[in-house]
């Protein structure tokens, strides 16, 4: 693999860039592997990663039923960030962003992480109350986060509406929070696993599982039988799908979660806004394009589509936070199917089928997360016992009740 | 989906409505006697089928009364509601949607 630098940008600048080589092969599969991950996204691609980079496991496949990244990779609003409220969630998410944070220069590839910090507003005594309690607790676990007021947010925001049918009353920023390009995240990650001997296989759609004794074997797909000594399944909204397959069921339910973009205009807003209460997410890509997220539906669904009137309830609160722009076009709109678990909490954890592994229940914010899932997951499946990190996410915790209960706390309203 | 045939009021727009989730999952006449992962299982797992999907809804913003759907989860169909209590239809997967 030829190193990205500024001389190979020049020298291919001079050839009218026609000797880019491909940043991926496209093997046929084997008939059989070490660990097979189902699911390319940037989880299952960074899980394949930190398996031949940390692991020593090179003998690894990423099997994909589409092109890799384009689920849920391809369809987030690319917020980062890593401020929640429980000790876990800190964990693992924290993990991420110190993972993010030398990415580019780890993967040798630009995913455009940028730190422009990120505001979580709030809107009433009760929301005040919130980011005082999680702010303090992010505090206890030595991540950045402050407490800023209107007049503060107004100068980040020069035309936000303060004044608005909920007024701001304060906000918490977190300046390490941002955006990252979400395709490159995956096209990185695929990259480089590749070049450690990783096969991506793509087209490649799982039917079915082999599994003797309560032990899988294999993978049935659409490209035949691909044996395997370990399973990772990080398949997002489909995993429920994929553990039917497998024989069992999983406290997830899967929901479309919406998202839009503007036209592309100048730059005009310079960090990430969210607002958990009246559901405002909004951020402006390298492109010029506003990113807002909607929220889900109340219904499981796989259409990828999701109701209109979720799209009018994004929109509303937008408009009323930012007047300025009520006569935007929106250029794209789509919808994502989300897996969903009771506690808004991930689940990474061993299953009733041995050597299987699930990562999944993301949610509706699994982006964020990529790096130090796909870490902590690779650790787990190498060794075979879950990673510290990992350890909480367990799917037991559903049977014991140690749940982690973001849905209440996190900055996301649910 | 968009319109929703209430089986006490008749064809309402989907924004009166409100899911909660499937449908036909009785409450263990015993809790007690259940063990940890029987509990669990009860409270939190569920089919998430992707297909005929069985599912709960309310009419929140109509009768509030309660009824049961049929919904393909793959093109959010719904083929057929009925009253609580009465026998689930079947519903062939090869059904034109």
């Amino acid at each position: 693999m030829k190193k990205y630098s500024i001389f190979s940008l020049l020298r291919n600048s001079v050839n009218y860039h026609q000797d880019w080589q491909k940043n991926w092969r496209s093997p046929d599969p084997k008939p059989h592997y070490d660990v097979v991950i189902v699911g390319g996204g940037g989880h299952g691609l960074a899980t394949a990663y930190y398996l031949a980079k940390e692991c020593g496991v090179t003998n690894v496949a990423v099997i994909e039923k589409g092109w890799i990244g384009g689920g849920n990779t391809g369809r987030n609003t690319t917020i980062v960030r890593s401020n929640y409220l429980w000790d876990e969630s800190a964990g693992i998410y924290e993990h991420a962003m110190k993972l993010w944070e030398g990415l580019s220069l780890d993967l040798n590839y630009n995913v455009m992480f940028s730190q422009r910090g990120l505001l979580h507003l709030a809107h009433s005594v009760h929301d005040m109350q919130e980011i005082g309690r999680r702010g303090n607790a992010i505090h206890l676990n030595g991540i950045d986060s402050e407490f800023v007021t209107p007049a503060q947010v107004k100068e980040m925001v020069p035309f936000i509406n303060l004044n608005c049918r909920y007024p701001i009353m304060g906000a918490l920023l977190q300046k390490r929070g941002g955006t990252a390009r979400h395709d490159a995240v995956a096209w990185g990650y695929a990259r480089k696993a590749d070049d450690m001997g990783v096969d991506i296989i793509q087209n490649c759609e799982v039917t079915g599982f082999r599994i003797e004794n309560n032990t899988v074997t294999g993978v049935d797909t659409t490209r035949g039988m691909i044996g395997a000594g370990k399973v990772g399944c990080v398949t997002a909204g489909h995993s429920g799908v994929l553990a039917d397959m497998a024989g069992f069921r999983l406290p997830i339910e899967s929901m479309p979660l919406q998202a839009l973009v503007s036209e592309p205009i100048k730059p005009i807003l310079d960090c990430v806004v969210m607002s958990g209460s009246v559901h405002a997410y909004i951020s402006q890509s390298d492109k010029g394009e506003l990113v807002i997220g909607a929220g889900t539906d109340n219904y499981n669904s796989y259409s990828q589509r999701g109701s209109f009137n979720i799209i009018e309830e994004t929109v509303g609160p937008v408009i009323e936070l930012y007047p300025i722009f009520s006569r935007m076009k929106m250029l794209r709109q789509w919808g994502g199917i989300v897996d969903v678990t009771v506690d808004r909490s991930p689940i990474l954890s061993k299953t009733p089928v041995n050597n299987m592994y699930f990562n999944c229940g993301w949610g509706t914010g699994g982006f964020k997360a990529t790096p130090g899932s796909g870490n902590v997951f690779a650790h787990s499946i190498a060794r075979g016992e879950m990673h510290p990190i990992a350890e909480p996410f367990s799917i037991d915790r559903f049977n014991t009740g140690a749940l982690i209960d973001e849905g209440a706390a996190a900055a996301v309203a649910h | 989906m968009l319109l929703i045939n209430c089986p006490w009021c008749g064809e309402r727009d989907q924004t009166e409505f409100t899911p909660h989730g499937e449908a036909h999952i009785a409450r263990p006449l015993d809790p007690y006697a259940l063990s940890e992962q029987e509990w669990g299982d009860y409270v939190f797992f569920r089919s998430n089928t992707k297909g005929i999907h069985y599912e709960r809804w309310v009419h929140s913003h109509g009768c509030r009364r309660w009824f049961n759907a049929v919904r393909n989860t793959a093109t959010d169909v719904i083929h057929a509601t009925y009253k609580p209590g009465e026998p689930r239809p079947e519903i062939s997967t090869e059904e034109p949607s």
